[in-house]
């Protein structure tokens, strides 16, 4: 069988430069500074306030035709970095790829898509973006558009979308690409259960139909479900690869500390975000302000975030919070009301969840930062990276009432009841 | 999109990403996406149009006023030379390729921050970007050429075929602001305060041009330092093709010429030295 794509000594190396300190370059600064060397003040270059980090470092591997390829890892182990360099948007440090077909790639629905253009329009320009022409639209547009479930409202501009309607337009046009390889990342995260299963059935069918696909996901059902191997990645380096369910073992088996009370990337250079923004640290704190993975049932908690912007975009950063149990269903998703967040600079978030909210059990956080405004753009979303322990005394917990045996359900506040004897 | 990108004869296609080897195939695919191209153009055509209330008129009535306002205040008022002509047609004449190339620099400068979200998602050869800015202000321009027609009309200046030269005089306009807007895009990645310094350098330029005075009024001694500047050549340029009469330097031309060429091939330089960087930043 034919080798799609072959992989050798491929890295990435990142430096990065934070916003506000003096690796940032103006042409004022080199003026001021050309000016004081003219008349002949000694000015020291300027310490780089930029660090390196290796995203994806000297890595090796080949797809087979046909093969379908899992690319799991931890949060910031190098896949999206790993997938931005196959479809040639960055373009690597080291090695090199060879690439046999016509390659496409999903990084993110919607790339392109403009607020004041009906969805009609939308369809072809983010066809052409993703590399279709507009013959091959023009066939596929009813499919499209059949799929999309938005027929009635393709000649409106899609600034009155919703934002489920939006994506799942935008979902339709890359879903009929028609691609030898196909590079998926994470799209699975979009619009309601019932479509995510259709996209799902989707990428089942198109990698059914003989073609290369490579999917990096989170979600390891999916994962299991449409691959035929798999690829672990750790810091930018492949620790495991072959068979799906032993690459998954492998990633389980090491997953134990992946999730803790606290997490701080400013220390082991861990850069997760977008061009506008990143997350910097995390927190689970109790009562005391102490992080701790356990607290008591009737214990306020907060949940705390730092993160970085870089520069603005259209709209406010909103950053969001997805508590799930440890069944993996969600318990809830708070949002950060305050519209504040615009400019560059460090900023942290806190959430405060009062004391007899959750029910006893574990919670895993998801950390997200979102922009709202024309289309959703996720800058990150980290989900489960910090977890903790809710615990229940049993003794002196009023939402008992006298049972001491386990309740389920991933809320227990405690109401307020009204009993009265009517007769 | 080429036969090459199709589906069916796609599977044989090789091709290579490696480390440190600027895409080979650079220009090849600048023409292979040139569908990319027509709908960026469309897009953003379509949506100029949209979000203005005036929409095409704004792109007439705007250098029209700024003639309008210029002839009242130094033709009227101070009363500057123009050779005999009538001052609105000839101060028109001279904003034409002005404000294309003020825009044509200004838009490309700015154009890669507003493909960033694109950037950073797909593939394309960056070079687009500012090549379709120019394509959106050389349609200004267009729709400016056909509004001086009926003004010449309505001022009894008479046509002749030298009105002709204005074809290739705005290749040489556009040819000027791609490469001097490809210089200034490259710095505004490196020095992220161009942007800042722009608007006050074309602001200058506006006034150190001869749009709202002959370039006669100039000393023939400065002559030639004068037409350092760029833009002096071809807004000579544009005023001889519409008023025959009128002196025309062929030094300032080709200073012109000579620096459209020069900054064409920096800008290009410069350019595809940044982009293989661009969507580096996080």
């Amino acid at each position: 069988m034919n080798i799609a794509i072959s992989v050798s000594n491929l890295s990435k190396r990142y430096s990065i430069d934070h916003a506000g300190s003096s690796g940032y370059h103006t042409l004022k600064d080199e003026i001021s500074s050309g000016l004081k060397r003219l008349i002949g003040l000694n000015t020291r270059p300027k310490k780089a306030a930029s660090e390196e980090f290796w995203a994806v470092d000297h890595i090796d591997f080949e797809v087979k035709q046909g093969e379908r390829l899992g690319i799991i890892g931890r949060n910031g182990a190098g896949k999206s970095t790993l997938l931005k360099i196959l479809s040639k948007v960055v373009e690597p440090t080291t090695g090199k790829i060879e690439i046999l077909g016509r390659l496409s790639s999903l990084l993110e629905v919607g790339t392109g898509f403009h607020p004041e253009l009906t969805g009609r329009e939308n369809v072809y320009l983010n066809g052409a973006i993703l590399g279709m022409s507009r013959s091959e639209i023009g066939k596929k547009f009813d499919e499209i558009v059949d799929f999309s479930g938005v027929e009635r409202f393709i000649d409106m501009p899609v600034k009155h979308y919703s934002s489920g309607m939006y994506m799942r337009l935008a979902f339709a046009v890359a879903a009929n690409l028609d691609p030898d390889i196909l590079l998926i990342d994470e799209v699975l995260a979009v619009g309601d259960l019932a479509f995510q299963q259709k996209c799902l059935g989707k990428i089942e069918s198109i990698t059914n139909t003989g073609r290369t696909v490579l999917f990096v996901s989170h979600s390891l059902s999916s994962i299991t479900s449409l691959c035929t191997s798999a690829i672990l990645l750790d810091a930018g380096k492949i620790v495991a690869s072959g068979d799906v369910s032993d690459v998954i073992m492998k990633y389980y088996g090491e997953g134990k500390e992946t999730s803790t009370a606290s997490f701080d990337f400013t220390q082991n250079r861990r850069y997760i975000g977008s061009e506008y923004a990143f997350l910097l640290a995390g927190a689970v704190r109790n009562q005391l302000g102490t992080v701790s993975t356990e607290v008591d049932i009737s214990e306020p908690i907060v949940v705390e975030m730092e993160f970085e912007i870089r520069r603005p975009h259209h709209g406010p950063f909103i950053a969001n919070f997805h508590f799930k149990t440890a069944d993996g269903s969600v318990a809830f998703i708070s949002h950060d009301p305050n519209q504040i967040v615009v400019g560059p600079g460090r900023y942290k978030v806190r959430c405060n969840i009062p004391g007899n909210l959750l029910n006893e059990g574990t919670y895993f956080v998801g950390l997200a930062l979102t922009t709202y405004s024309m289309g959703i753009t996720v800058h990150f979303y980290e989900q489960g990276i910090i977890s903790f322990n809710v615990r229940d005394p049993i003794v002196d917990v009023k939402s008992r009432g006298s049972w001491a045996g386990s309740i389920p359900g991933s809320v227990r506040p405690n109401l307020n009841w009204e009993t009265e004897k009517l007769s | 999109m080429s036969q090459s990108m199709n589906v069916g004869t796609a599977s044989d296609k090789r091709s290579i990403i490696e480390a440190g080897r600027a895409n080979a195939e650079y220009y090849q695919d600048i023409w292979r996406f040139r569908e990319l191209f027509y709908i960026l153009v469309w897009r953003d055509v379509v949506v100029r149009y949209k979000q203005t209330v005036f929409g095409l008129g704004w792109t007439i009535f705007r250098p029209l006023l700024t003639a309008l306002v210029f002839s009242l205040v130094f033709g009227r008022m101070v009363k500057v030379p123009s050779g005999g002509m009538p001052y609105a047609p000839y101060i028109y004449t001279a904003l034409i390729p002005w404000l294309f190339l003020a825009a044509t620099i200004s838009d490309i400068s700015v154009s890669l921050n507003a493909y960033a979200g694109l950037i950073s998602k797909v593939y394309f050869p960056r070079l687009l970007a500012p090549l379709v800015a120019t394509t959106i202000t050389s349609i200004d321009m267009l729709i400016s050429v056909l509004v001086l027609i009926p003004m010449l009309w309505m001022f009894h200046v008479g046509f002749s075929w030298h009105l002709l030269l204005i074809i290739p005089l705005s290749f040489l306009v556009g040819g000027l602001g791609l490469g001097l807007g490809l210089c200034f895009s490259a710095m505004n990645v490196k020095y992220r305060d161009t942007g800042l310094v722009l608007p006050y350098v074309l602001q200058f330029g506006l006034y150190l041009s001869p749009i709202i005075f002959p370039s006669s009024l100039v000393p023939e001694k400065w002559r030639l330092l004068y037409s350092l500047n760029p833009a002096v050549g071809v807004i000579e340029g544009f005023r001889w093709a519409t008023f025959p009469n009128q002196d025309i330097h062929v030094s300032s031309i080709m200073a012109s010429v000579l620096s459209a060429i020069v900054y064409l091939f920096l800008g290009v330089r410069y350019f595809r030295r940044m982009e293989r960087s661009l969507a580096d930043v996080i």
